[in-house]
């Protein structure tokens, strides 16, 4: 069995889970800058991702947290590090197409389980760390995040009573890049450092790593160029739920969102929580709509989403166990190559049933009418 | 002592009321404090603007001292959040 080539299809299908990561959540910074036009949508997919980037290398304390903090890493194999990317990218694929944003980090988690479990048996997961590390704090962050967005959302209202629409609009555009900034940044360094720990574990599993060592700088660089590639790209549907599906934005209640948004990730992350941008997105966004006068919350969309997150653990799960039992049963190399053709073929029809309804940069602020797609009459020729 | 640790094995509570705290002092605060920068520089114009006008500020220097101030902590708070990924995780 040739495991060096089953190391690259691991590795370049960690990277290309990566690349997902980056465009299924551009939007939890940048949805709400496009949605108040202050920034146009090209500029503010390509400052994220430049932001994704410099993010990637602020910190390198990558541990492999978590397969290390959830599972026996000593039972995981470099097929089950591929089961687990598997379902990590289908569920983040299929969400992608119905424009719900989930949780990235959820897929990943759900994946490596699901195909750590068909590998080794329940036994080898740390339930506990899975519960208090990941499910708990899923269900805490979204009202803390609704809560801060919301206090901040009356007080810059309250406090911009007297100045005119005009001057308020203008001036809270430059605090929401800021913020939306901030975000971005702390979205590079919690998510890119995901897949560097995954690629990592992969080395280590094979061997090419010692025990506790730390990602080596290619891995670094490879995946902070593929979550910010992925940013750029812009995942437009997914943009496109949060920023007009969820509450009609001003540029007051989306530096509010952001500011409370980037608040909670960096405060959670510095207590060693693996939190969902996505989930704190959500919350914020909603707690801006719920705190400002005479906006409707579109609570519809929110508990279809909330329906989403309920679901992305087990079904990244089954898929993960699916993709390693695939690869396992065939064995060897082959099987490997079985289950990558298998995810690209996958990749391949969901870019295509995408194309029906696409949503880009032209469309992404159009009419919100019931759900994420854009009707193809209305899409622009050039989509 | 062992009373007076209310973490349960399932939520850290210690960690929780921190987030929470300072969550709302900075992400709920700072905007408040950019919305005061931006009351005090509008602090004159808040009568009748134009929308050509609308982002030409000033004419109270008190006004403009007061916002500057203010936009100067929000950055350093800014400044602070890099230094805290940067050097956290």
């Amino acid at each position: 069995m040739n495991s060096d080539a089953v190391l690259a299809l691991v590795v370049i299908t960690a990277l290309a889970f990566d690349f997902t990561n980056g465009f299924h959540d551009t939007g939890n910074a940048m949805a709400t800058s496009i949605a108040t036009g202050a920034l146009p949508p090209k500029i503010a997919v390509a400052l994220s991702g430049v932001l994704n980037l410099v993010g990637a290398f602020l910190s390198f304390s990558v541990a492999a947290t978590i397969a290390s903090g959830l599972v026996q890493t000593g039972k995981v194999t470099l097929i089950v590090v591929f089961g687990g990317l598997a379902g990590g990218i289908a569920w983040n694929l299929f969400t992608w197409l119905a424009g719900i944003p989930s949780s990235s980090s959820h897929a990943l988690i759900g994946g490596v389980v699901g195909s750590t479990i068909a590998a080794a048996g329940g036994s080898a997961v740390k339930w506990h760390g899975l519960v208090s590390k990941v499910v708990v704090p899923a269900v805490l962050s979204p009202p803390i995040a609704f809560a801060v967005a919301a206090v901040g959302t009356y007080l810059v209202y309250r406090l911009t009573r007297q100045v005119t629409n005009d001057a308020r609009t203008h001036g809270f555009r430059w605090g929401q890049i800021g913020s939306a900034s901030m975000v971005s940044l702390a979205h590079g360094t919690n998510d890119a450092q995901k897949t560097m720990g995954i690629i990592t574990l992969a080395l280590i599993t094979h061997h090419t790593l010692h025990s506790g060592s730390k990602a080596p700088t290619w891995v670094i660089l490879s995946c902070g160029l593929a979550i910010s590639l992925g940013t750029y790209l812009g995942g437009w549907r997914v943009i496109r739920t949060l920023g007009k599906g969820l509450v009609e934005i001003e540029s007051p209640q989306g530096m509010a969102a952001e500011s409370a948004s980037a608040a909670v990730i960096l405060l959670s992350s510095h207590y060693g929580y693996s939190l969902s941008t996505t989930h704190v997105a959500t919350g914020s966004i909603l707690g801006c709509g719920f705190a400002k006068k005479g906006a409707e919350v579109r609570w519809s969309v929110a508990g279809r989403m909330a329906t989403a997150w309920i679901f992305t653990l087990p079904s990244a799960g089954l898929v993960g166990a699916g993709g390693y039992e695939i690869a396992h049963l065939i064995g060897g190399t082959f099987g490997a190559i079985v289950l990558f053709v298998l995810l690209v073929a996958l990749g391949s029809g969901i870019w295509l049933a995408s194309r029906k309804t696409a949503v880009n940069s032209k469309n992404v602020n159009a009419e919100w009418t019931g759900s994420a797609g854009v009707a193809a009459a209305d899409a622009p020729a050039n989509a | 002592m062992s009373a007076m640790i209310i973490a349960t094995p399932w939520i850290d509570f210690s960690a929780l009321w921190k987030i929470i705290v300072v969550g709302l002092l900075a992400g709920a605060g700072l905007p408040a404090l950019f919305a005061v920068g931006l009351r005090a520089l509008n602090f004159r114009s808040g009568v009748a603007v134009s929308s050509d006008d609308a982002h030409v500020y000033g004419g109270n220097p008190a006004g403009l001292l007061v916002g500057l101030f203010c936009f100067a902590v929000v950055l350093a708070a800014i400044g602070w959040g890099i230094y805290f990924i940067v050097h956290s995780s």
